[in-house]
């Protein structure tokens, strides 16, 4: 083909073609056959992000590049969209009671993530800043659109429409530090970005700073996390794990890949951003946490507080800081949808209870329910030997051995902050006094409770498989 | 037979533990509160073995006006059943404390008499260093007199309290204490070592303790147990010191070595906080201290008359007959040491002189049955010190053996008067009883005689000998020791014939407790009879081995007397030698003036010198004094570090403190999130605006 001497070869899409052409035929049969296909077209979504990701991992080995060094596959893109794929099938899998019901029998749904997905993976395997904001739009209109897509309901209205709005304001900032850069490198690749770049060259820095805020807002970092928990309240509890999963990982990994491979030569620079960013969402999170009393939103300051702690791999800015990042974001993935499982099982006579006053007494109305919350919220709060423990403990190792002592100890610090809020939790699922049962659990929540459950309690024995995969994936950027 | 002696008493002690716990769970097996009387209102749950009885005696307490009548116990009161076994328990630790008893008496025999000294190896205990603990019996004489006090003593208030405790419904309970009591005291007096010597000193304390808080429910017994236990810590604290001083001057703990070793101490020096002392004194004060302690002597006396809220028996018992004579024992155990520390032995002469005068100054006036003789036990301790310090141990040991049968026989005595009275206690409240219990009132007739020192009775020898060495040792402080220990002696006369005079004589001051007054049963009878014997034989036969010239052939090694004081003794004028009988009848012509002739005449005494009698009623403020000088400031501080430096402090910017910022910032943080876009929007724009700032002006971009 004429196209691979110019290096425009399309097997290192293959798998985003297949998604996209995937998603097309799947909006046919929706467009066609009506609301009553909703069960199908999720089926064959799920199947097809399978597919996708088995497609991905099929690809052959080693450093893939097309589209003139725009799109790159490599062990890292593979690692993170094989992880972010898992986190929109199991968010599927998750919706399908909410799909169930009647009321809301949205076939577009399904659809919606899996173009968000293509979003995704564009994104992380974005080799210049014209990739990233292709894939960022292409994820972020997807995802405005499901934050509202209870049409009836002004809250998931209220948090589509301010989504969307901020989003526009961070994306308008991206731009415009993607633009400063170019302006002051000549280049929007990222190999070539590193060779222009220099020290003390503070119209790129501005550059940066504003291509920062605005992948910051993506994985609601703070001071750019303002929309977080409003979205997480206001949208459909299944959407909710959908912006806690698979989004925050693809946006984790354009942040750490514009750094690590864009910016190299400035690491003084952007660490100081990155320290910032992430000691004030650890700290944030952990304090505004304890005030909430809507399971939701704790998940939502939950979620910053834990982007904080994965950011604080990214400012040690070595090896070991990046596979801690991608071992920590593995780690959250697993937790936040086991947690997400246990808010959506949360129903009582068909309506869902999200306040954390409903979840009294839980340890005697359904033993098993509160026994694994309480091993995701112990997780969560970083209490070993559960899974949780060893992903803050791979950062905070990380950041000492890169002399970032202040980081790490405040870091502990605001994890012994925001352990409060996840014991709380646990107390008054097993010391306060029963309110009634929950109705039954429906299987796909089970199910998915328990791999998140057991990959927690369990990944203590055997941490060796996902431990060297991202050592090889965050090899893979150096 | 050594083995048998020593450890009878604590297998009794086990079996009787056994029984009051199981026997309490049969009882209650759900361990809820037994309720045996709603109108009483214990509110407080009882658990397992503990079910109220004693809350029916601070009933019977709250009736009564006097402030210084204490009532005993509550046996005329609707009481629950007694645990099951109670009797069982009774005749277990009761039949081997007797077995005990009977080869305690062998082995003086066999020890003091036939000269077979025996150290018994049991277990090798602590091995650190070279600090090398063993487990060991010791019996030389010394030990075998102890041994021969505290089994007969011990055996007879174990027979006595089958008929004094007989409504108690805890006796299993009762008397598993009285035998652990007992286990304790003979580890104490068979000790080889300091380190066992204080396991027993510690033992005996517990089960003072336990025994003077046995009626838990009245909150006065529960602050006397406290108030004993606090005190005695003192004491215990300068023991303390003073094994560790020993063991810093020889290396070792061990008897042996450390008489091997005294000899070549003298003249040493401790640096203590800058001063250099004289080791061997500083040693000896500091042991002294702990002997205190225990006997209750002057300073830290307080303890004991308050203790006098236990059972009678145990008062008979341990406050005494036996665990108050352990500070005498232990001097005369380290005789050699004190032998070789004149000044030490001047502070003994003038604790001991002073603590008899004072005590016996305050049994004046005392109108608490009970305490009146306890106060006597604390004057009489003081004696035994005195004897002590002019080096003519075994003249104190006299004194101690003399003293526990006739003392044990007064509080047993009093006992049976409390137990006719129905818990009467106040000696103002009787009269006229002599008719009602003859058989009490001849045996605390005899104790009285043997007390004051009347002619031929045990304690005319063994007092008259104490005041005799006093007399003719050359210590500073020996004519202070014989002047305060002969006025005691007439005061002693005095409050004793005092007590039996109000007792018994005149008119009943009661007629319905009068009217009711019973003899006691013969549980209690038999054990008066037999200490009766004692407080009139236990003195003739023993003088010459006690006092006389057989001292250095019955004791030996086991006491460094004074060599010369015992023939010196024998060399004093006539006159002094029948001073202390001249005082003594002196006492009791005006005692017999004041409470049978003239009834008028204390009261205008009284009167006449308020402030004198007030001092004195009141044990001479020492209670108050304390309270002002330890007790309240102790709690003051206590208040300070719990109010201000646990909760201002340590709480308050600790958890406490931690806890409200965190809130606090929580709040703010939960106040940014206003909901509205464009505060979102502006705090984006901040961000942004603080970074790109930071990198300008900064250096952030450098």
């Amino acid at each position: 083909m004429t196209f691979d001497a110019a290096g425009y070869q399309l097997l290192p899409v293959l798998p985003e073609l297949m998604l996209t052409v995937g998603g097309m035929v799947l909006l046919m049969i929706g467009a066609y056959g009506g609301p009553k296909t909703t069960g199908v077209v999720t089926g064959l979504a799920i199947c097809l992000l399978v597919a996708t990701g088995a497609a991905e991992l099929l690809l052959p080995a080693g450093r893939l590049v097309t589209f003139g060094g725009s799109f790159i596959v490599d062990d890292y893109a593979r690692f993170l969209k094989v992880l972010a794929l898992i986190g929109s099938t199991a968010t599927l899998i998750l919706s399908r009671q909410f799909l169930a019901d009647p009321s809301s029998k949205i076939f577009e749904y399904a659809i919606l993530v899996v173009l968000a997905s293509v979003g995704m993976m564009v994104l992380i395997s974005a080799g210049d800043l014209i990739m990233i904001y292709l894939g960022l739009e292409l994820m972020s209109l997807a995802l405005y659109v499901v934050a509202a897509i209870n049409r009836d309901d002004a809250k998931s209205n209220e948090a589509g429409l301010k989504y969307f709005v901020l989003g526009a304001l961070s994306s308008g900032l991206l731009l415009y530090g993607a633009s400063l850069i170019y302006g002051f490198t000549g280049t929007v690749n990222f190999a070539g970005i590193a060779a222009a770049a220099q020290e003390g060259n503070i119209g790129l820095i501005f550059g940066l700073v504003f291509l920062l805020a605005g992948l910051c807002f993506k994985v609601s970092a703070v001071p750019f996390h303002m929309w977080t928990p409003d979205v997480y309240e206001g949208a459909p509890t299944p959407v909710t794990a959908f912006f806690a999963s698979a989004p925050k990982v693809a946006g984790l990994a354009v942040f750490t890949r514009v750094v690590l491979t864009a910016f190299p030569s400035v690491l003084g620079q952007w660490q100081q951003i990155v320290v910032f960013v992430a000691i004030a969402s650890m700290l944030l999170g952990s304090f505004a946490a304890i005030g909430q009393k809507n399971i939701k939103r704790l998940m939502a300051y939950s979620a910053i507080g834990h982007i904080g702690f994965a950011l604080v791999g990214l400012a040690a800015g070595t090896v070991e800081g990046a596979q801690g990042v991608l071992v920590y974001i593995s780690i959250y993935v697993a937790m936040t949808l086991g947690a997400f499982s246990v808010i959506l099982a949360m129903k009582r006579n068909g309506f869902a209870v999200e306040q954390i006053s409903d979840f009294s007494g839980l340890s005697r109305t359904n033993p098993q329910l509160a026994f694994f919350f309480a091993m995701l919220l112990f997780s969560l709060a970083g209490i070993p030997p559960l899974a949780g423990f060893f992903a803050k403990f791979y950062v905070f190792v990380a950041a000492v051995k890169a002399g970032l002592f202040t980081l790490a100890i405040i870091g502990v610090v605001a994890s012994v902050i925001g352990a409060y809020y996840y014991l709380t939790i646990v107390k008054v699922m097993y010391f306060d006094e029963p309110k009634p049962a929950v109705d039954p659990v429906r299987f796909e929540l089970r199910a998915v409770l328990a791999v998140a459950g057991l990959f927690n309690m369990l990944f203590f024995v055997y941490p060796a498989p996902l431990v060297s995969a991202a050592t090889v994936a965050a090899k893979s950027l150096f | 037979m050594i083995q048998a002696i020593v450890f009878l008493p604590l297998i009794g002690a086990l079996l009787a533990a056994a029984i009051a716990l199981f026997g309490a769970h049969a009882r209650n097996p759900s361990g809820d509160t037994v309720e045996h009387d709603a109108a009483h209102g214990h509110g407080h749950a009882a658990t397992g073995h503990a079910a109220p009885t004693g809350g029916d005696a601070a009933v019977i307490h709250a009736a009564h006006d006097e402030p210084d009548a204490h009532d005993d116990h509550g046996h005329d009161h609707p009481v629950e059943p007694p645990a099951a076994g109670s009797r069982a328990a009774e005749l277990i630790t009761t039949g081997l404390l007797l077995v005990s008893a009977g080869l305690s008496w062998l082995a003086l025999v066999d020890v003091g008499f036939m000269h077979h000294d025996v150290r018994i190896p049991l277990l090798p205990w602590i091995n650190s260093g070279d600090l090398q603990v063993a487990w060991t019996l010791r019996v030389d004489t010394l030990t075998a007199v102890m041994l021969v006090v505290v089994n007969t003593v011990s055996s007879l208030v174990h027979l006595y309290s089958i008929g004094y405790m007989n409504d108690d419904p805890h006796r299993p309970r009762f008397f598993a204490y009285l035998s652990l009591f007992t286990f304790a005291m003979l580890m104490l007096v068979t000790a080889d070592n300091l380190v066992q010597m204080f396991f027993g000193w510690e033992g005996v304390g517990l089960a003072s303790y336990l025994l003077i808080g046995f009626w838990y429910q009245k909150p006065e017994a529960n602050a006397a147990a406290i108030k004993a236990f606090v005190v005695n810590r003192v004491g215990d604290f300068g023991f303390l010191l003073g094994i560790f001083a020993i063991f810093m001057l020889v290396g070792s703990i061990d008897f042996e070595t450390i008489f091997a070793a005294a000899p070549g101490l003298t003249g040493k020096t401790i640096n203590f906080f800058g001063w250099h002392a004289d080791a061997l004194t500083l040693t000896c004060l500091f042991l002294f201290m702990g002997a205190m302690g225990k006997s209750a002597q002057f300073l830290l006396h307080t303890w004991l008359p308050d203790a006098m809220e236990g059972p009678t028996p145990v008062s008979a018992l341990i406050h005494a007959a036996t665990m108050v004579t352990a500070g005498v024992f232990m001097v005369a155990r380290l005789s050699p040491l004190f032998e070789l520390a004149p000044d030490a032995q001047n502070v003994v002469i003038f604790f001991g002189a002073t603590t008899a005068f004072f005590a016996a100054t305050i049994g004046l006036v005392q109108n608490d049955i009970k305490r009146i003789v306890a106060y006597s036990t604390c004057s009489q301790l003081g004696y035994m010190f005195v004897a002590m310090g002019t080096g003519a141990y075994s003249v104190g040991m006299f004194h101690l053996f003399t003293h526990a049968f006739f003392k044990a026989l007064l509080f047993l005595g009093s006992g049976s008067v409390i137990h006719a009275m129905h818990h009467e206690q106040d000696i103002r409240h009787m009269g006229g009883l002599k008719d009602k219990i003859p058989f009490t009132y001849i045996v605390m007739v005899i104790g009285t005689l043997a007390l004051t020192g009347f002619p031929l009775t045990a304690g005319y020898f063994s007092k008259d000998a104490i005041i005799e060495a006093a007399f003719a040792s050359h210590h500073t402080m020996a004519f202070y020791g014989f002047l305060m220990t002969v006025i005691a002696a007439g005061l002693t006369s005095f409050y004793s014939w005092r007590l039996i005079f109000k007792t018994f004589h005149g008119t009943p001051h009661d007629q319905k407790h009068y009217e009711a007054a019973h003899e006691s049963p013969y549980w209690m009878l038999i054990p008066l009879v037999v200490l009766a014997a004692g407080s009139i034989l236990a003195g003739f036969p023993f003088k010459e081995v006690f006092a006389g010239h057989g001292v250095g052939e019955f004791f030996r090694e086991s006491l460094k007397m004074n060599p010369h004081i015992i023939d010196e003794m024998h060399h004093i004028p006539v006159a002094v030698a029948y001073l202390p009988t001249a005082m003594m009848a002196l006492g009791f012509v005006v005692s017999w003036m004041f409470y049978i002739r003239k009834p008028y005449l204390p009261v205008e005494l009284a009167n006449q010198h308020q402030l004198l009698y007030k001092f004195l009623l009141n044990k001479w403020y020492f209670d108050e004094l304390y309270d002002l000088i330890f007790v309240r400031p102790a709690k003051r501080i206590g208040r300070f570090l719990w109010k201000a430096g646990d909760g201002t402090i340590i709480d308050g910017l600790g958890p406490d403190g931690v806890s409200a910022r965190v809130l606090d910032i929580t709040r703010g943080a939960v106040r940014l999130q206003t909901g509205y876009l464009y505060h979102y929007a502006f705090a984006m724009l901040v961000g942004v605006a603080g970074l790109i700032t930071w990198f300008m002006l900064g250096g952030g971009g450098r």
